[in-house]
């Protein structure tokens, strides 16, 4: 007798499967709202397509063991880590890997102890809290100090490592920080380089998406450039890369923030009597060209 | 007739029923924590019903949203306490109630030598009676083998 569970050939309906699980949804959210980040939206969508396999392989009563989805986001300042590791909590319980959207943030600090002893409740504590979420460590290599004896960093690294290999399908590791230093942090601890399964970098952003993301910015605060205005800030991003101390987005956000302060002042100094609502809403180039990058080609400040 | 003809002890939720499993106990933390309790581990070995304040293993977990962590530290409780009685109570702070709401046994020695009656002989011939833990004769921390 053709029994249909046991048939190999019995099939299922991918695409309905796909449309039904809104995935789609949650890979649209993120191309709108963070600009570039292609190995970043890549990685996640692989993910989602793993979901959507392991949800088809276990109709057909496969087994489908949770896959290990520990991260570590590595790359220059202000390229989105942080920010992609807050909404990887959100698109992982939408994709049904873990059980809460809650991230919980911690550094060194929150982690490791003063004295003897002070370690290991001080890292249960947090893995308590976080259990169930996503875990979220931030400049992940101040963990690990070999040159101070009396650090107590290794005695928490030894209880993430094991959580992380335990508890797989209760907690999500996320680690983030500069490349360079989080290579060695690596080298120094092979143990947590193999748990991590993901390994993303985080490329610097081009002009054109740093253009992109100060229009995103600008439409959030309810500025917008006038036409001019958008020319000159390509402009001054192409000047801008090539100094020191460029720190991608966040450079673009401050340099948003001095852009407002030139505007608020320029009205006060040309503006007497009445102000449109327009006027208050729009950048003008000027308030971009009076940076030091286009005068003496020396950055404002980062 | 004998509601309870085993030796178990039946003391808070659930003592009638067989052993909880991890999942059932998962199920009860998370009712707890839905009802935003402080939960927390304790151990015992001494079986008398009046012994009301058992060890506390650990601090009282406030302000957790997932039972995994909570379901670590019973688990850990029992490695460390294999033979002894383990019970997790949650604590409703709510003004008015302020007192534990939930109290559970989740680990039971393997063998519980049960309970004896001792009648002591007071003034007049009058009898008072108690019941004893066979399993208190001996001194704490070798009551129930290794």
């Amino acid at each position: 007798m053709n029994d249909p569970n046991t048939n190999d050939e019995k099939a299922v309906d991918l695409a309905a499967a796909f449309r039904d699980s809104h995935i789609q949804e949650v890979l649209d959210k993120l191309d709108r709202e963070l600009i570039g980040l292609k190995p970043v939206k890549t990685r996640i969508r692989e993910t989602a397509a793993l979901l959507l396999v392991d949800r088809l392989r276990k109709q057909m009563n496969l087994s489908a063991g949770a896959p290990s989805l520990h991260m570590c986001f590595t790359g220059n300042p202000g390229t989105g880590k942080t920010t992609v590791a807050l909404r990887m909590a959100e698109i992982l319980h939408h994709l049904g890997y873990i059980r809460r959207p809650d991230v919980v943030s911690v550094t060194r600090d929150d982690l490791v102890g003063q004295y003897i002893g002070h370690t290991a409740p001080k890292t249960k504590e947090v893995l308590k809290k976080a259990m169930g979420g996503v875990l979220f460590i931030d400049e992940a290599y101040y963990l690990y100090k070999p040159e101070n004896e009396r650090d107590y960093g290794a005695e928490s690294i030894e209880i993430l490592l094991q959580i992380m290999e335990n508890n797989r399908d209760d907690l999500v590791v996320i680690l983030a920080g500069y490349k360079d230093r989080m290579d060695k942090f690596f080298q120094s601890n092979p143990g947590m380089s193999s748990r991590i399964a993901h390994h993303v970098d985080f490329p610097d952003y081009s002009p054109d998406e740093l253009v992109s993301i100060a229009k995103l910015m600008l439409e959030k605060m309810q500025y917008a450039f006038s036409p001019d205005a958008a020319t000159a800030f390509r402009d001054y991003i192409e000047r801008r890369q090539s100094l020191p101390h460029f720190a991608n987005a966040r450079s673009v956000r401050n340099a948003l923030d001095r852009a407002r302060l030139r505007q608020a002042n320029r009205l006060f100094a040309t503006q007497l009597g009445e102000i449109t609502k327009k006027q208050l809403m729009t950048l003008e180039s000027d308030d971009i060209r009076a940076s030091r990058v286009f005068k003496d080609g020396v950055a404002d400040s980062a | 007739m004998m509601t309870n003809t085993g030796n178990r002890v039946t003391q808070g939720q659930f003592s009638f029923l067989p052993d909880l499993t991890d999942a059932q106990i998962t199920a009860q933390i998370k009712y707890a924590l839905k009802n935003k309790w402080a939960v927390s581990v304790e151990y015992t070995d001494d079986p008398h019903p009046r012994n009301t304040y058992w060890e506390m293993f650990g601090a009282p977990m406030f302000d957790l949203k997932d039972p995994a962590g909570i379901l670590l530290e019973i688990n850990n409780c029992r490695k460390t306490f294999p033979n002894h009685y383990i019970r997790v109570m949650a604590f409703d702070s709510k003004q008015g109630v302020e007192s534990p709401s939930m109290s559970y046994l989740v680990n039971r020695p393997k063998n519980e030598p049960g309970f004896g009656l001792v009648r002591t002989e007071a003034e007049g011939r009058n009898i008072r009676y108690r019941i004893s833990s066979y399993a208190t004769d001996k001194p704490e921390g070798e009551r129930y083998g290794k």
